[in-house]
């Protein structure tokens, strides 16, 4: 029985319960005349409840859980005990023998798998049966029990509240449990990249080129420190060099020199840069201001200059987080209160005297907070790098040089073929945990920062 | 008697099409304390900030009239604002010390101005004014502390202190013990009658019984009209308007 089919019966199982359940309660309901807690569409949905989330419940455990008893049935079919030792091969055989039970085989089937075949749609509706049996009996048993329990005194209202209020943990929690899950991933993989290279060579290492591994050492190969600094000379100094003045600047007009009617239109279109979605900056970084860059090193007599220079990445990367600047250093200034700047301006300071001693300072841990946060997006941030950085990992102090940062790698690493174990792939699950922490802690500093601030003008 | 430190001729005051003050003469006198009293609304702390152009702060506010210092309009082309708030300083009805060192908050004014040669010339304006001020002995061992980490009288206190270590020949205060406690209050009265002979003062104030204990003049305001100006003593013992009697007794406001 397909999945569709068993979940319209589960509903319909449901939709009964609660014809039948307000009906019972609406009976009682004439039958005395008084009132009851519960109205009998409460009743109704009570029950239906207890009918359809039981078996729902039940049915996605089974949908994980079931392909493993499949296939454990399957090897008891004595054509399996010509199987390959466990492994890729037997792993692709066996999802060949499922693709051709289901009908979905395309091309000359391998002929181990053919013979493996039947006994896979035999185990598979084996399985859907008893899968199916169980989802209905689960959810007409609940479904009847929670039918006797429809009395004029039973208060189905008040569980339908915490019904509801389940439903809405359940939805908030998957986002955390989301999260938890890809960090545990991330981890597990690590560690078992951990066990072939040792986490001192990982970090400190000077030496990048996953091209070409050495079996014996892996780790003489895969020393990321090159990306570590190129990540940050990227996105924590040249972007930040572009984006902190640029920034902060326009914040500085925006709140305090710009006439209500100019504020109205220049901070929306500011916003709107925030919104060019990262790829756009790609194409530019790439085609256009790399170019460009490369042009003016050679004519400065740097003819060696990379066409995918840092400074080129790093540009257009503080150009894409000027408005991220922007707002957050516009909601610090604007947090200092007037009566700080009244005072500055009765004591005879100009505008820019009181900016610049006064409403900066009083402004500066939330402006150090939004920083913080930029440069955790900055590092992060992997289109303009994809299209505009180089490949090849270099310690540099040079913006005209090529260099690499750790998204780009971890994306070079994992698109392309590569097995699924061999240091080179696990290198990417490193990398990514390690970009996890520093933006991580990042974050966490800029929030604490930006909170103990708020703190101390409420 | 020579003529007066300010003198104030047909002022009226606009915020957008809203008129808040209508044509208001007044003049005030240097070694004077003149209170300006009135119900809230009314309107006197707005004309106060028109004496050292703090309105030109709010986008669309509008004087008209003449306000002279020392016989110069103030609302003249060429009158440098910088220099008029210099000369009439301004204390506020919250104290607002700036986030930064007790010492830094009275050095703000001469820095800016570039009153001293040196940073002992400096510290010497510093502890002038802190004395001047009443908080000297109270704060002489940690000038390095933040200034927002006084109480609230010891802050306006600071702030007064601000203000007169740039050596004004004004100084303003708006309301500047509403936000304090009563003993807080008695020490800046009492800082009041000390400066009284240094500037002239001029003080918006809620509190009655403080404009009759602190000035020698009283104007009283009432929706945005002078009503009644004299000295402290004839408008409280036998004011001349019926609207002042009433205001004075309690009836309203």
């Amino acid at each position: 029985m397909s999945i569709l089919v068993l979940s319209f019966l589960v509903v319909g199982l449901g939709l009964i319960a609660w014809l039948t359940a307000r009906m019972r309660a609406a009976g009682f309901r004439r039958a005395t005349g008084a009132r009851f807690s519960s109205l009998p569409s409460h009743h109704g949905a009570f029950v239906a409840l207890w009918t359809v989330l039981p078996a729902a419940l039940f049915l996605a455990v089974w949908a994980t859980a079931s392909p493993a008893l499949v296939t454990d049935r399957v090897l008891t079919d004595p054509a399996a005990a010509q199987l390959p030792p466990p492994g890729f091969e037997r792993a692709a055989l066996l999802s060949e023998a499922r693709e051709i039970a289901a009908g979905k085989s395309f091309g000359e089937p391998t002929p181990l798998a053919a013979k493996l075949a039947p006994a896979y749609a035999d185990a598979q509706s084996h399985y859907d049966w008893i899968g199916s049996g169980v989802a209905l009996l689960l959810a007409f048993a609940c479904g009847a029990w929670a039918f006797t329990r429809v009395r004029p005194d039973f208060r189905a209202r008040s569980k339908i509240e915490r019904v509801i209020m389940a439903l809405l943990l359940a939805a908030s929690l998957i986002a955390i449990l989301t999260t938890l899950g890809i960090v545990v991933s991330l981890l597990f993989e690590s560690i078992r990249f951990f066990q072939m290279v040792p986490i001192g060579q990982f970090l400190f290492g000077t030496h990048w080129s996953p091209q070409v591994i050495d079996a014996r050492d892996p780790g003489a190969s895969l020393g990321a420190l090159p990306l570590f600094w190129g990540t940050f000379f990227i996105g924590a100094v040249i972007a930040m060099i572009v984006a902190i003045p640029f920034g902060l600047m326009s914040a500085i007009y925006l709140t305090q020199y710009a006439h209500p009617r100019a504020r109205a239109w220049m901070k929306p279109i500011i916003e709107v840069l925030a919104g060019v979605p990262t790829v756009v900056y790609g194409y530019f970084a790439a085609l256009t201001v790399a170019p460009l860059v490369r042009d003016f090193a050679v004519s400065i007599g740097v003819s060696w200059a990379s066409s995918e220079s840092a400074l080129a990445a790093g540009l257009v990367m503080g150009i894409m987080i000027i408005p991220f600047v922007s707002s957050m250093a516009d909601d610090s200034i604007a947090a200092v209160p007037t009566a700080m700047r009244d005072g500055s301006l009765a004591m005879g300071a100009t505008q820019s005297e009181t900016i610049r001693r006064v409403l900066l300072p009083a402004a500066l841990p939330g402006v150090v907070g939004g920083v913080l946060l930029a440069v955790s997006r900055a590092i992060g941030e992997t289109m303009i790098v994809v299209m505009a950085a180089s490949g090849v990992a270099t310690l540099t102090l040079n913006p005209f040089a090529s260099a690499t940062t750790v998204t780009k790698q971890i994306v070079d690493l994992l698109t392309g073929e590569a097995e699924f174990d061999s240091p080179k792939t696990l290198a990417a699950f490193a990398l990514g945990l390690t970009l996890f922490v520093v933006t991580l802690l990042l974050n966490i500093v800029a929030l604490t920062v930006v909170k103990r601030y708020r703190e101390a003008y409420e | 008697m020579n003529a007066s430190k300010i003198s104030a001729r047909n002022v009226n005051v606009f915020y957008g099409q809203k008129q808040a003050i209508s044509d208001v003469s007044l003049d005030f006198d240097s070694d004077v304390v003149t209170a300006l009293i009135g119900p809230s609304g009314c309107g006197k702390s707005t004309f106060l900030r028109t004496l050292n152009r703090m309105n030109d702060t709010i986008a669309n506010a509008r004087v008209e009239g003449r306000i002279a210092l020392d016989g110069e309009d103030i609302y003249a082309a060429e009158m440098d604002v910088v220099q008029l708030r210099a000369r009439v300083g301004m204390v506020f009805q919250k104290p607002n010390p700036f986030p930064k060192s007790i010492f830094e908050n009275v050095a703000y004014g001469p820095r800016i101005h570039g009153l001293a040669s040196g940073s002992a010339q400096l510290a010497d304006i510093v502890e002038r004014s802190l004395k001047r001020a009443g908080l000297w002995d109270e704060v002489k061992d940690r000038l390095s502390d933040s200034g927002t980490a006084l109480s609230g009288g010891q802050q306006q206190r600071l702030c007064i202190a601000r203000a007169i270590a740039v050596d004004p020949e004004v100084i303003l205060m708006d309301e500047p013990c509403s936000a304090l406690d009563p003993i807080a209050t008695a020490r800046i009265e009492e800082l009041i009658h000390e400066l009284k002979g240094r500037y002239a003062i001029v003080i918006v104030t809620h509190n009655m019984q403080q404009a009759a204990r602190v000035s020698q003049r009283t104007a009283f305001f009432h929706l945005g009209s002078l009503v009644e100006y004299g000295t402290t003593s004839d408008i409280f013992t036998n004011p001349r308007q019926e609207r002042t009697k009433d205001y004075i007794t309690g009836r309203y406001g």
